[in-house]
């Protein structure tokens, strides 16, 4: 249900823009997790979990340490299940050692409306009990529907509802890039 | 994905490799402290079983349980069934107490696929095994332990030489297997002795060998299927012993399979029949690893049928996991 | 009773002539009859054939009177074309002892729109154990010809040699159900490319065709006339051929499904498509209409076989055996055999009355259409087209296999001795 911009969506960071911004976040999670000695990454697929392991990397060139890193597939824990066909699902892969006690950071590319972390915290809350939960994304575009922040934040986008925000990747996309294009339509009843 | 599934011949390859892939993370749910899963909260699943079968209900009652569906088993032993109320009405009370799906075990061929295609309910329906015709779970659960084994656990089955061997004439679980194993590229030889192979058997993709001994060394998985001792009483064969010998698979044979190969059987065995004991508890017999992974793969079944609004859509272009812009 | 003038029909498919009735028996066949005093029927294009006569007709009384009466059956006759029904045995009672078939008979006089002709049973409760009282029922106001356990087949040779012979001493004929019962144990349909993919029982053909070549053997032997119900086969056509080459004196018939219908049907796993014989491959089906073609099949029956919807509206396996065919073998066979340029109205007329009434031995059914004959008449429009739909069977049961189905030809009216049991296509 991703929308066709009517107008080519632009691009409104590039592949430098992004990468800076990683690193940024890197060292402030070193800063404020201290030195990030018992922190997880979970990435939510599917680019999620790319972010999570470029993180990941450059939270090992920070601190000379691995970090563990895993990917969380929220599929089965969303609450729009039953206003589309059965989706396919992704891995969920949790690092060997757990997160019973350690320091979980959710790693998403856009953060919307909040109701995909609200399925990220269902699904960890049946895997185990971390110390603490914190979310990682690269672009926080706004409208939130439901009481949920973000710890480390690449870029604040402010966007209107008519428009669409799209993270690419190398990994998938064979590019870097975020995207900002304008709805065709906007399907009726819709907020 | 249709609606229903009856038969094996229902999965497109891409259908069966979704399936089988849903299962995979399905069985990473069984590795965490919290077997369960929120995702059909609120659905109903109907076991709906005409025939004994203790091994196939708990199966499928444990993947619905996983998948926090409510279940009903509903047993024809002891029920109003016995007493003569016909399958319509049966499946007319399981749509008034609103069933989203029915798994159904029937001594009759067809018997899924009339519950289906009558109007008679709604819900989709998973066949469990219905007379001589199919067992599709389990065909699907048998190439799901095959790619694990063989085939790293991705992909198809393309290539991998598969024997069956057994009771072809009387056995569901070889039609499906035939139908599910061919379409994610397998090549399948049927053994049996002539007796039991169904008059007809020309027309289906696959080999028929009378010869045990011929096709083992070239196998990549030997499936050794129940056969019933009171099929000596009609002459299917003369004697356990004979069918032992000619049919039966013992250390020796399976010495000769490929160092790779393993050996399968869907329960409940035989033991001196159609296997030896010695085979049934070699490392290289699957029959305990297919029970566990038939619970991911009735997971995956009912995932992917009741899941959303529709079963799930299986072409290439959708496998690719895809989230709307809006719920971010 | 009147006189009635049915004015240019095409009698047996023929140069449209008039024919007029007067009471029981045809008056006048020739071109313009006066109309004086008479009713007349305009009949331009349509065809003009003896009343039908099914050799094999299940009418269920008594006994399974929720699927069929003697009265609904000989009404859904009379729709169908038919003056002559021949009920075979197997209710509940068994037609085999004289007061059952008399029963049957008088229940047929009493209905007024169909002959009916009780067909006997061979043995005690169809059981092929202990021969029936062939002679009594013979010897009964029924004056049974046909003797069968239809459903059952008369597998035990020596009890199939006697019924043959004893019959001779009143010219009677044993009608052999054809099944060889242990090659079909827990048969559900044809066995072949079908059977095998949808787990179903097989039916071998060769379980008919083994029973047909032994009766054709037993019946040369003893010198008897042998009847084979529904023949289903190639094979089984084969057989008759060469017996009938040999001088054998085989007669057999072919129901109109038999003509039309393949095991491919049963894939929807409908049990409609039930029936014993079962639906066979479409080589059988061609082989079968060649048979009727060419005379080795001689007659058309219907086999009509009523169940009450419950016995339908289930699985496969839980279903009974059988299709009505009452209503729609007139179109059947205008469909397969006669569109198809197989065989033209006169042998449609020769293979559904002349033959089966000469089989059965009946009087006043299957007679010419000429002057003194019994008016047993049946108007056809062969122009006909329209879809089957059981809601407006005469039959109490709907179990046809024809359903939605566009079939040709309609039989608009049917005289029973010169009485229309059938007007316009409603019954009168």
């Amino acid at each position: 249900m991703d929308a066709t911009p009517a107008t080519p969506a632009r691009p409104v960071l590039e592949g430098p823009d992004i990468a800076r911004m990683l690193t940024r976040i890197a060292h402030e999670i070193v800063e404020r997790a201290k030195g990030a000695e018992d922190v997880v990454l979970l990435g939510i697929p599917t680019r999620g979990v790319f972010l999570a392991r470029r993180l990941a990397a450059k939270l090992e060139e920070i601190t000379g340490r691995a970090v563990p890193v895993g990917s969380l597939d929220i599929t089965m824990y969303r609450d729009d299940l039953r206003l589309g066909p059965a989706r396919t699902l992704a891995r969920t892969d949790i690092p060997g050692d757990g997160i019973e006690g350690r320091v979980v950071l959710l790693v998403d590319d856009v953060l919307f409306s909040g109701r995909t972390i609200r399925a990220a915290l269902d699904a960890l809350n049946d895997i185990g009990r971390p110390r603490a939960v914190q979310l990682a994304v690269l672009v926080d575009r706004g409208h939130r529907e439901l009481p949920i922040r973000a710890d480390y934040v690449g870029k604040n986008l402010p966007t209107s509802l008519r428009e669409t925000v799209k993270v690419q990747l190398a990994e998938e996309d064979g590019r870097d890039a975020v995207l900002l294009g304008v709805k065709q339509t906007t399907p009726a009843g819709e907020r | 994905m249709k609606r229903h599934l009856i038969s094996a011949a229902d999965l497109s390859r891409d259908d069966a490799v979704l399936i089988l892939d849903t299962a995979e993370e399905m069985a990473r749910v069984a590795d965490r402290p919290i077997k369960k899963l929120p995702t059909l909260r609120g659905r109903t699943v109907v076991n709906l079983f005409f025939e004994d079968s203790t091994r196939t209900r708990i199966s499928f009652e444990a993947a619905a349980k996983r998948l926090s569906a409510d279940v009903i088993n509903f047993s024809a032993k002891g029920s109003s069934v016995s007493k003569g109320e016909s399958l319509k009405d049966t499946a007319l009370t399981l749509e008034a107490m609103g069933a989203d799906a029915v798994v159904i075990r029937h001594h009759d061929s067809g018997a899924p696929h009339r519950l289906a295609t009558s109007g008679w309910i709604g819900g989709s329906v998973i066949n469990a095994g219905d007379g001589t015709h199919e067992h599709p779970t389990q065909a699907l659960l048998d190439a799901f332990t095959m790619r694990r084994r063989l085939a790293g656990g991705e992909g198809d089955l393309n290539g991998r030489r598969i024997t069956i061997v057994g009771d072809i004439l009387h056995s569901r679980v070889a039609r499906s297997n035939v139908h599910l194993l061919t379409t994610l590229g397998a090549e399948v030889t049927l053994v049996a002795p002539p007796t039991l192979v169904p008059v007809g058997v020309e027309t289906w993709p696959c080999e028929v060998s009378y010869d045990l001994d011929a096709v083992v060394a070239k196998s990549d998985a030997v499936m050794m299927l129940r056969v019933q001792r009171e099929r000596m009483n009609a002459a299917f064969f003369p004697t356990e012993r004979e069918y032992a010998r000619r049919y039966g698979l013992d250390g020796e044979r399976m010495a000769r399979m490929p160092g790779h190969a393993i050996v399968m059987h869907p329960g409940p065995m035989n033991r001196g029949m159609e296997i030896t004991a010695e085979v049934a508890d070699s490392p290289r017999c699957t029959a305990v690893e297919q029970v566990t992974n038939g619970v991911s793969i009735r997971m995956a079944v009912m995932y992917l049928l009741l899941g959303g609004n529709e079963p799930a859509l299986s072409t290439p272009s959708t496998t690719s996991t895809t989230r709307t812009e809006e719920n971010k | 009773m009147g006189k009635t003038l049915i004015r240019g029909a095409k009698v047996l498919g023929g140069e449209p002539q008039d024919v007029l009735i007067d009471g029981e028996t045809i008056a006048e066949v020739g071109t313009g009859i006066s109309a004086e005093g008479a009713e007349v029927i305009e009949a331009e294009g349509k065809i003009l054939l003896p009343g039908l006569v099914d050799l094999h007709t299940h009418l269920r009384e008594p006994g399974r009177e929720d699927s069929e009466t003697v009265l609904t059956g000989t009404k859904a006759a009379a729709v169908g074309g038919y003056t002559s029904v021949h009920a075979m045995a197997n209710t509940f009672p068994v037609a085999d002892t004289a007061g059952v078939v008399e029963q049957v008979w008088r229940l047929g006089k009493e209905s007024g729109y169909c002959d009916v002709q009780p067909v006997g049973a061979v043995t005690v409760g169809l059981e092929g154990k202990k021969l029936a009282e062939l002679g009594a029922m013979h010897d009964s106001a029924a004056n049974v010809r046909v003797f069968s356990d239809d459903g059952k087949c008369v597998d035990d040779a020596v009890i199939m040699r006697r019924a043959l012979e004893y019959v001779k001493a009143f010219d009677g004929v044993v009608a052999q159900h054809a099944q060889e019962p242990r090659l079909t144990e827990g048969a559900q349909m044809n066995e072949g490319i079908v059977s095998a993919e949808l787990g179903l029982g097989g039916w071998p053909a060769v379980a008919e065709e083994s029973i047909i070549a032994r009766d054709v053997l037993l019946a040369d032997h003893v010198g008897s006339r042998v009847h084979i119900c529904h023949l289903s086969t190639a094979g089984s056509v084969e057989i008759v051929r060469w017996a009938k080459s040999r001088g054998i004196d085989v007669t057999a018939e072919v129901t109109p499904h038999h003509l039309l219908l393949t095991d491919e049907l049963v894939r929807t796993y409908n049990p409609v498509y039930k029936v014993n014989p079962p639906l066979r491959t479409e080589r059988d089906v061609m082989a079968l209409r060649e048979a009727l073609a060419d005379g080795t099949i001689d007659v058309v029956a219907t086999d009509h076989a009523p169940h009450p919807h419950e016995d339908k509206d289930c699985e496969w396996g839980a279903a009974a055996m059988g299709m009505v065919g009452l209503e729609t073998a007139l179109s059947v066979i205008q469909h397969t055999m006669v569109d198809t340029g197989l065989i033209d109205w006169a042998q449609v007329a020769d293979r559904m009355s002349f033959r089966p009434a000469a089989i059965g031995r009946l009087e006043g059914h299957g007679r010419p259409v000429s002057v003194g004959e019994p008016a047993n008449l049946t108007l056809v429009d062969s122009a006909y087209r329209g879809a089957v739909d059981p809601a407006g069977f005469a039959s109490r049961s709907r179990n046809t296999p024809y359903e939605g189905r566009e079939l040709p030809g309609r039989v608009t009216h049917t005289f029973l001795r010169g009485r229309a049991t059938v007007v316009d296509g409603k019954l009168a």
